[in-house]
């Protein structure tokens, strides 16, 4: 019998640590199915960010860094350099790469790095309990905006991927979504495209996946999917930004 | 190997030095006094086919540092004081995932915004850590600039033996004087790359991957890490002591100096020694592990006199060298000010 569905070569074959529910364990396999399918599994370096998916690597099976709070750009940015020749991307959340990490991102972008970003956009801090993220939304209630987020204190939901879309020295952005099958398709067509980017020398390509966190979120895992569609998508709508 | 003479700056020889010992990879941020270091690589560094980045900030460019090591490149980044604050952070990381590296801090007054004159109140942020955790660099502190550039390519092999950061730990008088020093010629980049590091992110071809990580979330993980670190501490500490002593046979008053400050306490010492005082001196250059065996003259009786650009900090490792077994005096100035060679000597005088 000819075998036409598999777990990827570049996924351990081990449970993940997350929580029911959570977008992690879909985007880790979004990228190793297309690093496979690339194959680029054996020159690939991937970098985990701090935050929930810290120990990404222990779940990817190919060469992969930690990365300081906010840096994994940076962290990139040298190996890239150093070793032209392989495949480096990013793996960081919303408080990693568009708070503590701004000037990173920013600056990696502006320098055309030719890396591969892949931002999971949850809306909150996961790891550390719900905080607010960068990408809180207006009105959303975590445990540092007992009240909701109120733009007069916290000011609004930070739009990275627009902002780096300003930047001469990126080549690809887009937002995507992990809320139905339709549009995880749409996200897994998007990774491809920012690691094929690299592949050809394009430059800095970054994908901004919206991702469900029900336990900081509150919600049930069904829930999750829905807020992101009837919620999150309308500050962060998705699509081609560059 | 080639060796040719030239007139250069405390800062380009330890660029030069590096450059010397197969350095591919630099990344820094400018910050007085050591701004001749980062230019000199933006310069030389391409003709060796290593890379350099200016970097966004000095937390972007210790974490360059890390990842370039990681990759298996020769690292080193440069700054001064306040930079070399904001680095600690990245120093931890790289002490955790035991990645060589040399960083350079070229001093200058503090705390805070400080000033740009030279000094050496940085001294425990260097030799105890500096970030936290418990972590050691090996610390290098060279008094002129041959010794600047000597040290550099120690550094680098140091690195790489220990899989340890390693600070070159100079002030501004050493990083912008001019000394004639011999040198030799500059490795290509290429021919250092991933020598015997099997530990390196190279992509996982024909090996199982490899993690760069500090990280170690399960119970005991952390702490067998720690004593790992532990292990190669006290192997350091055994092999790596490094110091310069004078006259200590007969020394009544031992002066204890490192760096620019040892410069100024030898001339003080010349001095004395022509009008017959029997005076010595130790001049510790690793820092850390601190040289406690040079403690111990032939002249039981012997007084110490440490002399530093601060208030007292390379004092409390001669104090515990000491261990209370022999009379210990300080002279220091910090912010600028610096003991000149007629405090040092009144200093002697009052304690003979």
């Amino acid at each position: 019998m000819e075998k036409i569905f598999c777990r990827p070569e570049s996924l351990y074959d081990v449970p993940t640590h997350y929580c029911p529910g959570c977008g992690h364990g879909i985007a880790h396999r979004l990228v190793a199915e297309i690093i496979d399918q690339l194959g680029i599994r054996e020159k690939t370096i991937g970098i985990a960010p701090v935050g929930c998916a810290v120990i990404a690597y222990d779940y990817w099976k190919f060469d992969c860094s930690e990365a300081a709070h906010g840096r994994a750009l940076a962290v990139a940015t040298a190996i890239k350099r150093v070793r032209p020749q392989n495949i480096v991307f990013t793996y960081q959340g919303d408080g990693d790469l568009a708070a503590i990490g701004t000037n990173e991102t920013i600056h990696a972008a502006n320098r055309g790095e030719n890396l591969t970003v892949v931002f999971i956009n949850n809306a909150v801090y996961g790891m550390t309990g719900g905080q607010m993220a960068p990408t809180t939304l207006l009105g959303q209630k975590t445990s540092t905006t007992p009240s909701g987020r109120d733009r007069v204190k916290h000011g609004y939901p930070l739009k990275i991927s627009e902002m780096l879309a300003l930047l001469p020295g990126v080549n690809y952005i887009e937002r995507v979504s992990l809320h139905n099958p339709q549009e995880v398709l749409k996200a897994k067509s998007a990774i491809r495209q920012a690691f094929e980017n690299q592949i050809n020398n394009m430059g800095f390509s970054l994908v901004e996946i919206l991702s469900p966190c029900p336990t900081c979120w509150g919600l049930n895992p069904k829930e999750s999917l829905d807020w992101i569609r009837d919620h999150m998508q309308k500050e962060f709508p998705l699509g081609r930004i560059k | 190997m080639l060796k040719k003479k030239i007139l250069i700056t405390g800062n380009e020889a330890i660029a030069e030095g590096a450059l010397a010992a197969g350095c591919n990879f630099y990344a820094g941020y400018p910050i007085t006094p050591q701004n001749e270091l980062i230019a000199y690589m933006a310069k030389y560094m391409p003709e060796t086919g290593g890379v350099f980045i200016q970097a966004e900030s000095e937390l972007a460019a210790i974490n360059m540092v890390y990842g370039a090591s990681a990759a298996g490149a020769r690292v080193m980044t440069s700054s001064s004081s306040p930079g070399i604050s904001l680095k600690q952070e990245g120093i931890s990381y790289i002490a955790g995932a035991e990645l060589p590296a040399v960083i350079v801090n070229i001093m200058r007054g503090g705390p805070g915004l400080g000033n740009i004159a030279p000094a050496q109140s940085d001294y425990f942020q260097a030799t105890r850590g500096g970030g936290h955790g418990d972590y050691h660099m090996i610390v290098l502190g060279p008094a002129c600039v041959q010794e600047a550039y000597d040290l550099a390519q120690t550094s680098f092999a140091l690195a790489d033996k220990y899989r340890i950061p390693v600070m070159i730990l100079g002030d501004g008088f050493l990083g912008q004087m001019m000394e004639p020093i011999l040198v030799n010629s500059k490795s290509p980049a290429s021919s250092r790359q991933n020598e015997q590091k099997p530990w390196v992110l190279s992509g996982c071809k024909g090996r199982k991957p490899n993690i760069i990580k500090s990280f170690a979330l399960a119970e005991g993980a952390l702490e067998q890490l720690n004593l790992k670190l532990q292990q190669k501490y006290k192997v350091i500490k055994n092999k790596e002591i490094r110091f310069e002593g004078l006259f200590l046979d007969d020394a009544k008053i031992v002066l204890v100096a490192y760096g620019t400050m040892a410069r100024i306490a030898k001339s003080a010492l010349n001095r004395l020694r022509l009008e017959g005082k029997k005076i010595g001196m130790i001049r510790p250059i690793s820092l850390w592990p601190f040289p406690q065996k040079a403690f111990c003259p032939r002249n039981k009786k012997a007084k110490y006199l440490v002399i530093e650009m601060s208030y007292g900090q390379m004092l409390e490792d001669v104090q515990l060298a000491l261990n209370g077994k022999a009379g210990l005096e300080f002279l220091g100035r910090s912010g600028g000010g610096i003991p000149s060679e007629e405090e040092i000597i009144n200093k002697v005088k009052e304690i003979l």
